[in-house]
């Protein structure tokens, strides 16, 4: 029943949003006041209709969402889902590589800090994970360009492909906005590497920042968990310390794991934001931050909801998985 | 069970407890004090790390007209202008930035602002945060899940995404240095205060159902002595880890507000994240010295707050805590009874919390 | 000698590492167990039981340190000595030579696999087991103890078994590698005495079918008179008398064994003093108004989402009159606490009647019964958390007063604090300390204190003993009794202890989930019970006398 929540969180983020970027007037004078004339500018707000009153424009702004319209830009006049739909995949890619360094880097090693606790091991790993934590993805970034491609030149700068390689994507007709998809559509070893190179700095940057969260995570829930009296009585009869945490500690650390890693997701995406305007990776966050230098609140408005639409959704199904995790709550 | 391997030699074990020996000095009881004393290897290393690093940042941050060799908007001396993106020298030891300003002028400038906005928004929010928990968490009812509701929501938001939106309302993105600094804490609170509401309104939660606030309850104290009395001061132990975490947030969301272009104006204040912000370009080009000094003064300022954090989460739990083991059996038989002698229900506190 | 014995316990000691400094649980003990043999090990809480039974499968965690020697004997007549063995071999030994039944059956169960599979862990734990195999003797052991459908209940989680099979399943993961000896620490603490009474006879039947030795880990001297052989009483981590158990309750050597013995309370003990009381009452007492009269009682909770709510209390009516103290007893579920909660107007009445001190509770809330509550005083049941831990003891003592006016400040109501807590026989000094400064035996004191502040005509007593240990409990009942007759309060005293009601109250009420099955004097209801559910619940409780023990189970067993 809880997870009907859902729909109420989701109204409570879209009308705060609406809230926020109408409490400082109307878009148009904040992204074109004072580079036109008040006729000019009153003439456009006109044709946009935010002269009308307030809840007639929340009102359109609901049922537009509903049937997925978020309005045009103003500063490039483009519709706000076109800019979802061409730049969401870049920003999906480089989460999912994050996640992926996240999960290799920060499960095990938070076992091991567990078990190992308060050992040599943990003591560093720790350590590790609050630098992490305390590092901003942003100037994990700028160092890792500094040393990676601009010392060592190991890797590119900035970008997701060169320009040889979206020139071959081109050619093949990939253009599913998932840069190794459509590197392997070329057919092209070369592109695929192309590809991989750019996206090497970027994903460890922004997963290495959430796998210090998840090293945490792991390490307090299974610190708990192999605490608890079913770890001792399966000690009692045996079983190796190696299989308590792996199999007896580790299925029951799971649950509460799986809730709080689901809640990370709002932090991984405002670290893809700022990892994107890092690396100029052409995803949402990238544009996010230039439509936030151009004023342009309706593409900001747009993104930012449908940003913390997928927060609210990632939560829902997060918490559907660790139900089904639990036989306490299946049967 | 052999004598347990310990990592290194632990330090030397008093060889009484020495709340046996009297109550000790005042200051071995003051909060952190305290814990450092409590603590032991490296658990003692971690927080001890963390004061002095935060140490270092308040005392930078309040000594800074006397730190910093010049202001954080200077750009020249009567001997001329610096120039841009100079290299570290004798007289920028952290060099200069692209705009001509003195890079480790703006560092040590830097975390008066950061401070500033860090002590604003937890107050502000913990104000806030904890009033809205108490009371929603006591009375519970309609406006209670309501609340949890709206708090949950604004608790999963993206926090910086959320700051930004505060900070364009606040100030339009750009300010003085006191409007920024308030426009960036006044936007921090928001996203804080949904944590506190939530801590302290479980911690509210479940002390309303311990025994002593239904002892209050049977005798008819009024609602208001109960939360003042009963309430309020049991809900709150937590929160100075919180604060701790959160100080470190702070520090990191500004100058996430920063990058993105909605800190404060160079010329009203200096700020770290604005200053890496400026740097990217830098760093391309192999101009590394704009770029490192602002951020590791972030990190060591978050760092150093988030050591301490977690070091007093883990003394605060006896589960994690780490005490020092001696190799040989010790200690006397029941020596922790509270009242030996005068009276021989040693009842349910045993020497060992391994009874149950 | 070295062949006769399962468990050789030499000159053993361990101390912990605490805030505090080291502090030593067990000192120079040293014990032996014989193949088939139930040794009881008995004492009170810090006596060191527990410690001396974890060390015995070296589970003592790491702020532990131990010396001395703990040797096994295996089937295979190798021996182990678990205190200076290595890891690995410590673990082969485990649930092989030795296993344990744990205190809580529901947290000594792993939530998230079923129990066949925790099952065959253990096997796995010692050699390669094929599935089927391991399955095969998963079910197997289910039978034994007890699991009915083995084959389909060895695929359920722990949370679809009831308490009592949980403990069953504990006992079957302890009894699948046919170890040599069992540690039981408390097996039966945590369930209800029915269903004690069946884990007691499984446990007694395993050990004559299997041969194996069982470690039994209590407090409770009924418990150790049902089942022990042997019987080693620990003091403050020393074993002050060791002997077999019909020589221990005959003839008891040490001091503090007799006094441990003095203070089980043991059914029939209160009515001859209930019958004095009762003699003494002046006429037509007993047609005056009373203080609590619940008609038709019925308190339910609601269901959350629309599913129907759980009816807590169904239907009861009971009286209590001035001065008079109605002991309720029922086992956990059986709604006693809610009827003490709802008589001091802390859980709402759905429905029926409820009138306390001439107030109707029912719909009741704030101003209407301003007038009845100082004429209520509550005691809880567990003193680590009926005190807010940020006053001192005289400002929780002082706390009835100020609220209701008869003192402006905690400060000034000292005087009569000091006075209350010398009634309950704690010094003045006392007043000055914080709550965790106090035992638990001391703080109930000062919370029965709390309770009498106001001089109320009603006490309310949810359970106060049932946390603290015997000897301590028998002090707190007979201060309880002392105070009553001074004082001449009424009381409703809620316990899931027949002995314990007996011993204080007028008359006794019996609950059975939600419902009042028996009432009546304590003569009537535990002399001649008329109801099946008290004969059973009586015929469960054991008795602290092996003899008399041992003649009760023959006659339940051919009832």
């Amino acid at each position: 029943m809880r997870f009907l929540l859902i729909i109420p969180t989701v109204f409570i983020l879209v009308t705060t949003v609406f809230v926020l970027m109408r409490a400082t007037g109307d878009p148009i004078t904040a992204a074109l006041g004072g580079r036109l004339t008040p006729d000019q500018l009153a003439e456009r707000i006109q044709a946009a209709g935010y002269d009308r009153p307030i809840l007639v424009q929340y009102w359109e702004y609901l049922s537009g969402i509903l049937t997925g319209d978020f309005g045009t830009t103003i500063s490039d006049n483009r519709p706000v889902t076109e800019v979802l739909t061409t730049y969401g995949a870049a920003t999906l890619e480089l989460s999912t590589y994050a996640v992926l360094v996240a999960l290799v880097l920060g499960v095990p090693f938070g076992m091991i800090a567990a078990y190992r606790r308060d050992l040599l091991p943990d003591a560093v790993l720790r350590v590790l994970a609050i630098l992490a934590y305390a590092t901003p993805v942003f100037f994990a970034g700028l160092l890792l360009k500094l040393i990676f491609s601009v010392w060592l030149g190991w890797f590119p700068v900035a970008g997701r492909v060169s320009t040889a390689g979206e020139i071959e994507m081109r050619k093949a007709g990939a253009d599913s906005g998932f840069m190794v998809v459509d590197a392997l559509a070329t057919g092209d070893p070369a592109v695929l590497l192309d590809v991989l190179s750019h996206a090497v700095l970027p994903s460890l940057a922004l997963g290495l920042l959430t796998a210090g969260v998840f090293l945490r995570l792991v390490r307090t829930n299974m610190i708990s968990t192999l605490g608890t009296e079913f770890v001792v009585s399966a000690r009692s009869r045996g079983v190796k310390e190696r299989r308590l945490v792996t199999a007896h500690a580790w299925r029951p650390a799971l649950i509460p794991i799986i809730t709080v890693a689901g809640m990370q997701i709002a932090m991984l995406l405002v670290g893809a934001v700022l990892t994107e305007t890092t690396f100029e990776w052409r995803g949402l966050g990238f544009q996010l931050s230039e439509y936030l230098q151009a004023r342009d609140f309706v593409a900001v408005q747009g993104i930012v909801v449908v940003m913390a639409v997928i927060v609210a959704v990632t939560n829902f199904l997060v918490d559907v998985i660790a139900a089904l995790v639990d036989p306490r709550v299946r049967y | 069970m052999t004598a347990p391997e310990t990592q290194g030699a632990p330090p030397p074990v008093p060889a009484a407890p020495e709340h046996l020996q009297g109550r000790g000095a005042w200051f071995k009881r003051l909060p952190v004090v305290h814990q450092v004393r409590q603590s032991v290897g490296l658990q003692r290393g971690m927080l001890v790390t963390g004061l002095v690093l935060c140490a270092v940042f308040v005392v930078t941050a309040v000594g800074a007209r006397w730190i910093a060799p010049y202001g954080w908007s200077q750009l020249r001396t009567p001997e001329g202008a610096f120039g841009a993106q100079q290299p570290p020298s004798a007289e920028h030891w952290f060099g200069t930035t692209v705009g001509g300003y003195d890079v480790l002028s703006r560092v040590v400038w830097g975390a008066q602002t950061a401070l500033l906005v860090v002590i604003v928004a937890v107050t502000a929010s913990i104000v806030v945060g904890v009033l809205l928990g108490l009371v929603s968490g006591y009375f519970g009812g309609w406006a209670d899940r309501v609340l949890v509701l709206v708090a949950d929501a604004v608790y999963a938001f993206p926090s910086l995404l959320l700051a930004i939106l505060l900070a364009i309302v606040i100030s339009g993105g750009q300010s003085s240095m006191w409007g920024g600094v308030l426009a960036a804490a006044l936007s921090i609170t928001v996203v804080f205060v949904p944590q506190y509401f939530r801590v302290v309104r479980a911690e509210v939660v479940r002390i309303k159902g311990e025994a002593f606030v239904d002892a209050a309850r049977v005798l008819g104290t009024p609602h208001r002595r109960i939360m003042t009395r009963h309430v309020l001061r049991n809900s709150v132990r937590t929160l100075p880890l919180i604060v701790t975490l959160n100080a470190s947030e702070g520090i990191l969301t500004l100058a996430g507000l920063g990058f993105l272009g909605f800190g404060i104006e160079p010329t009203a204040a200096a700020e770290w994240g604005y200053d890496l912000q400026r740097a990217v370009a830098d760093v391309t080009s192999g101009i590394w010295w704009t770029a490192l000094f602002p951020g590791l003064a972030i990190v060591l300022a978050a760092m150093g707050m988030t050591l301490v954090g977690e070091s007093l989460n883990d003394l605060a739990d006896p589960r994690l805590r780490v005490r020092s083991r001696s190799r040989k059996v010790a200690g006397a038989v029941a020596a922790t009874s509270v009242d030996a002698g005068s009276d021989a229900d040693a009842g349910t506190t045993g020497p060992s919390k391994e009874e149950s | 000698m070295s062949t006769s014995r399962v468990a050789h316990i030499e000159d053993l000691a361990v101390s912990f590492a605490t805030d505090a400094g080291p502090v030593r649980a067990v000192d120079g003990v040293s014990l032996d167990v014989a193949p088939g043999e139930v040794l009881a090990i008995v004492g009170e809480s810090g006596s060191g039981k527990t410690v001396t039974a974890k060390t015995i499968l070296g589970l003592l965690p790491e702020t532990a340190t131990a010396s001395g020697a703990v040797v096994l004997s295996g089937h295979d007549g190798a021996q182990t000595d678990v205190v200076h063995v290595s890891g690995a071999e410590l673990r082969r030994v485990r649930g092989r030579d030795v296993a344990m039944v744990f205190q809580e059956p529901s947290t000594a169960l792993n939530p998230v696999y079923t129990v066949g599979w925790q099952i065959a862990e253990g096997l796995r734990a010692h050699g390669k087991v094929s599935a089927k195999e391991a399955r095969r003797r998963a079910v197997e052991v289910l039978r034994t103890v007890g699991i009915p459908d083995p084959e389909q209940r060895v695929d359920h989680y722990p949370h679809q078994f009831s308490g009592g099979q949980k403990q069953r399943v504990v006992i079957a993961m302890a009894l699948v590698l046919d170890p040599g000896l069992i540690v039981a620490d408390e097996p039966t603490t945590a369930l209800d005495v029915t269903v004690q009474a069946e884990i007691l006879d499984l446990l007694r039947r395993l050990r004559d079918e299997t041969g194996t030795a069982i470690v039994l880990i209590t407090h409770n001297m009924g418990v150790v008179a049902d089942l022990a052989d042997r019987v080693a009483v620990m003091y403050q981590g020393h074993v002050v008398e060791e002997a077999p158990v019909q020589e221990l309750f005959a003839d008891p050597q040490a001091e503090y064994t007799r006094t441990l013995l003095g203070a089980v309370p043991r059914v029939g003990e209160g009515t001859a003093r209930a019958e004095a009381r009762a003699a003494s009452r002046p006429e037509g007492w007993a047609d005056g108004e009373p203080v609590v009269r619940a008609e038709h009682l019925t308190i339910t909770y609601p269901g959350r989402f629309r599913r129907p709510g759980f009816t807590a209390v169904d239907d009861v009516s009971l009286t209590i009159r001035p001065g008079e103290v109605l002991g309720l007893v029922g086992e956990s579920g059986s709604g006693k606490t809610t009827i003490a909660r709802a008589v001091a107007g802390l859980q709402p009445v759905t429905s029926g009647s409820l009138r306390v001190l001439g107030t109707e509770m029912r719909g009741a809330r704030g101003r209407a019964l301003a007038g009845m509550r100082p004429r209520l005083g509550f005691v809880f049941q567990d003193p680590a958390t009926s005190f807010n831990p940020l006053l001192t003891i005289a400002e929780c003592v002082a706390e009835p007063l100020v609220v209701h006016g008869r003192a402006a400040s905690p400060a000034a109501a000292r005087g009569r604090v000091d006075e209350l807590l010398e009634a309950v026989q704690l010094p003045r000094s006392y007043g000055d300390r914080y709550p965790h400064e106090l035992s638990g035996g001391q703080r109930q004191r000062a919370s029965l204190a709390r309770g009498l502040a106001l001089d109320p005509e009603l006490l309310v007593a949810d359970e106060p003993t049932s946390a603290l240990d015997v000897s301590v409990q028998a002090r707190v009942l007979e201060l309880f009794a002392d105070l009553q007759a001074e004082l001449g309060f009424a009381c409703l005293f809620v316990s899931h202890d027949l002995a314990v009601v007996d011993l204080l109250a007028d008359r006794i009420a019996v609950l059975y989930r939600g419902r009042l099955v028996e009432s009546g004097t304590g003569a009537e209801v535990l002399g001649s019970p008329s109801e099946d559910y008290t004969r059973r619940l009586l015929a469960s409780l054991p008795v602290p006398d092996p003899a008399e023990q041992a003649r009760r189970r023959v006659s339940l067993a051919t009832a």
